[in-house]
């Protein structure tokens, strides 16, 4: 098992036309899942790598049948609109990969998630990818980056760099730690699955036995998550690295989510909070690996 | 920047209904004398700057008459807050205060909806004091389309323990409030303290208002120069990167000058957001202090990282330069070589420099910085993927203590830099290229040719040009710096690529640097 996507996963791209969408679902196509409709409005009846075009999700669904999940590569400001839709039509999981969809645009669609029913991955996120099953989004860039970069085993990754993903995971694989799915939340300040929610999946995955997690200042992710953890709805041994040490307040350095604001989301309350719950805090990005390795083997022991 | 000072915040909230003290803002004594001339009576000065406490740092003065106005004026205008001058003081009519409130809006990112707040007292720390049982804070979440109902919001002031008369002008303050919030696309907007005047009447007397970095462009009322969040007044150095990023659309490049006045000055070169962040903390473990955050990634062009280097170069007091990004980069990282590479003998580099370059076409890039940058009286050291941020940190600490920063000397750049005898020129996207075709004579192999990306050169009698239609090809360059760079290379540097930055050249001559 994996979460959030395997090999049978049915995805329909919207935005397929466009470059980005292009280029990623050759990397889905030659990577796994299963790629079955495109959507463009205005370019219906097309093909693009011999996937269907349809001018509207709805098309899309009623034309090729149940669709699990949608990768979005619309422009930041079309991206609300799109998830919508996608959402109305039935469709559960939507990875939405612009980045600097505006605030305000996330929590009209977080309202309309929870109408609907659906959750949604990102915005500004590479997506997610389960080792040797399939990709959603663009982890990795290419089939074979990807092949090459990430393989499988029972670590479960959540980060909230993308850039930090792609490393973490390749660090840990030339450790020879595997992993069973590493999702990439998001950088911005609301994320429609944080830490916490992938956590939980993680929780119930029989497939990963300890989850390595890159978080960083802003946001209440972290501290949840150690709440999580004190609940006991977190059991599983959890490897942590916090970013943004210097980072002064108020003023953001990096992903729009990375920001100190009147005294919450600091580095040490983070650390503290996850320390406190029983985390593995690593101080030293590379340390990861030997870290994760050692609490690997005594999980597995 | 994505914050607005406390005089911009209360325009808008007036425009909203809500009331704020009347006032006049002064950039000048005499201005400021003036304002208060007009207003009558005691009168407040409040410096506008993005520091918080200014009462306990003096940044906050009363007056009783024009002439104090125009002292205490002259007193704040110009002094440091945070780091920075100000250059702005709001001169205010002094409010009769019978009670402080604390009233905002903000995003939760736990229930991913935007929260109303209400607290029985102002001032600083009320959540700590709420904490401690010596006030109360009601919160509440309301629809990110909808807005807050009128019934919630009496609710959070009977929670309060206010007074039931004062109850529907609270909620009117907080609907107003949450109306702002959702129409300005704001993060958070925060009113401390929301005063409770003799006559009962309720007066927004501070007001810290920060908006979505990327809702800034709908927002253009709002004049936001930056759209960012900086603890800060956007600096010169600042605005010239902000507003050459807003003309170049490829990956992106941000820059931000920090106050450091700490030890072991740093310029820093990140890529990507978490590896930057990352990247920065082991400098810090190693004594380091960042000088400057800047942040090159999304795939930019060599161009664009040449000109983020300037930035970096540009500043004053730093010891040696550091990049390095997540380790393992998707974008192919010979671009970003090649962008330092002609920044650094241009400018030139006289401070030691760690590059870490890991991830796509690594070794391609760590060859370049070698091989065309290894001539410099300071040590170069290039490294990829498997060298952790932590050990290139350790080397830049080994590399400093050996190497004093030296004084500006003749480096030979990788741009020619005679006036050509035969000159062949064109415009690329942000800049252009310039041949000396009487140079290209006595070239053999042009390098130049094979280098170009986006091949749009050939040979046409023995010298490098365009492609026919020369128009359509020139703007195909994806200014990878190549060209430049081959023909350094075998020692003719007959082509010269000039990228501007616009008010950057005026900035330099006017700060005396170089």
């Amino acid at each position: 098992m994996s979460i959030l996507v395997n090999e049978n996963t049915r995805v329909v791209v919207q935005g397929i036309t466009g470059r980005e969408g292009q280029v990623r679902t050759k990397l889905m196509l030659g990577y796994g899942p299963k790629v079955v409709a495109g959507v463009t409005p205005g370019r219906g009846g097309e093909e693009v790598l011999g996937v269907p075009v349809f001018d509207a999700v709805q098309d899309a669904v009623k034309q090729v049948g149940g669709i699990d999940a949608s990768v979005v590569f619309v422009p930041a400001r079309a991206a609300l609109e799109a998830a919508k839709v996608a959402m109305d039509s039935g469709v559960k999981l939507v990875v939405i990969v612009p980045d600097r969809v505006p605030l305000h645009d996330v929590m009209k669609l977080a309202k309309h998630a929870r109408q609907t029913g659906a959750v949604f991955l990102g915005p500004n996120t590479l997506g997610c990818l389960s080792p040797g099953k399939g990709v959603l989004g663009m982890m990795g860039g290419s089939p074979e980056a990807a092949r090459k970069f990430f393989r499988p085993g029972r670590v479960g990754i959540s980060s909230r760099s993308g850039g930090i993903t792609s490393s973490m995971a390749y660090y840990l694989n030339k450790a020879g730690i595997g992993a069973s799915t590493i999702v990439h939340v998001g950088g911005d300040s609301i994320v429609g699955l944080p830490h916490p929610a992938v956590l939980k999946l993680f929780e119930a995955d029989p497939d990963t036995d300890l989850v390595v997690m890159f978080g960083e200042i802003g946001t209440t992710q972290e501290e949840r998550v150690a709440e999580m953890m004190k609940r006991g709805e977190f059991t599983k041994p959890l490897v942590a690295y916090i970013g943004g040490k210097q980072a002064e307040e108020g003023t953001r350095f990096s992903h729009a989510g990375a920001i100190v604001e009147g005294g919450r989301g600091g580095y040490q309350s983070k650390v503290d909070a996850l320390r406190d719950a029983g985390a593995v805090i690593v101080e030293n990005f590379e340390d990861l690996p030997a870290v994760t390795g050692r609490v690997l083997a005594k999980v597995e022991r | 920047m994505a914050r607005l000072l406390e005089h911009k915040a209360k325009e808008v909230l007036a425009g909203f209904g809500i009331r704020v003290p009347d006032g006049y803002t002064a950039s000048t004594p005499e201005e400021a004398a003036a304002a208060a001339e007009r207003i009558g009576g005691d009168v407040v000065i409040k410096a506008q700057a993005f520091v918080t406490g200014r009462a306990g740092k003096g940044l906050i003065k009363f007056a009783a008459s024009p002439a104090e106005a125009r002292q205490h004026a002259q007193e704040l205008l110009g002094q440091n807050a945070g780091g920075f001058p100000i250059e702005l003081v709001l001169v205010e009519r002094k409010l009769q205060i019978e009670r402080e409130l604390f009233a905002a809006c903000l995003v939760s990112d736990e229930i991913a909806a935007p929260v109303a707040m209400l607290g029985s007292r102002g001032g600083s720390g009320v959540e700590a004091m709420a904490s401690r049982g010596e006030a109360v804070l009601a919160k509440r979440p309301f629809d990110p389309e909808d807005g807050l109902d009128v019934r919630t919001a009496a609710a959070m002031a009977e929670e309060c323990g206010l007074p039931t008369r004062m109850h529907s002008a609270i909620a009117e303050v907080l609907q107003g409030l949450a109306q702002v919030f959702l129409e300005k696309e704001a993060r958070s907007l925060e009113v401390n303290p929301l005063a409770v005047l003799r006559d009962g009447s309720l007066v927004a007397a501070d007001c810290h208002f920060s908006v979505d970095d990327y809702a800034v462009s709908r927002h253009p009322e709002l004049e936001i120069e930056i759209a960012r969040e900086i603890g800060h007044p956007a600096t010169p150095l600042e605005k010239i990167a902000a507003a050459y990023e807003e003309t170049d659309h490829r990956g992106t490049f941000y820059f931000l000058e920090l106050s450091a006045t700490g030890k072991k000055l740093v310029g820093f070169h990140g890529a990507g957001g978490g590896g930057s962040m990352m990247s920065m903390d082991a400098l810090v473990r190693h004594g380091f202090t960042a000088k400057n955050f800047c942040d090159t990634s999304g795939n930019p062009s060599a161009a664009k990282v040449y000109r983020a280097c300037k930035h970096i170069l540009a500043q004053d007091g730093i010891i040696g330069y550091f990049a390095s990004g997540s380790g393992v980069a998707s974008q192919e990282q010979f671009h970003s070589a090649r962008g330092m590479v002609k920044a650094f003998r241009e400018w030139p580099l006289c401070v030691p420099a760690v590059i870490r370059l890991g991830g796509n076409k690594e070794e391609v890039a760590i060859d370049i910085l070698t091989r065309f940058l290894g001539d410099l009286p300071v040590p170069v050291e290039a490294y990829g993927k498997d060298d952790s941020a932590a050990f290139c940190a350790e080397r830049l600490d080994v590399l400093v203590k050996a190497h004093p920063p030296v004084v500006p000397y003749e480096c030979v750049p990788t741009a020619r830099t005679e006036p050509a005898e035969q000159e062949y020129r064109f415009d690329i996207r942000t800049g252009s290229i310039s041949f000396d075709h009487a140079i290209c004579a006595s070239c053999e192999g042009q390098p130049c040719i094979a280098s170009c990306h986006a091949e749009i050169l050939e040979l046409v009698e023995g010298k490098p040009r365009l492609k026919e239609p020369a128009e359509e090809s020139a703007h195909r360059c994806t200014e990878c710096l190549a060209c430049e760079l081959a023909c350094y290379n075998v020692g003719k540097r007959s082509i010269r690529i000039d990228l501007p930055i616009p008010g950057f050249e005026e900035y330099l001559a006017k700060r005396g640097a170089k």
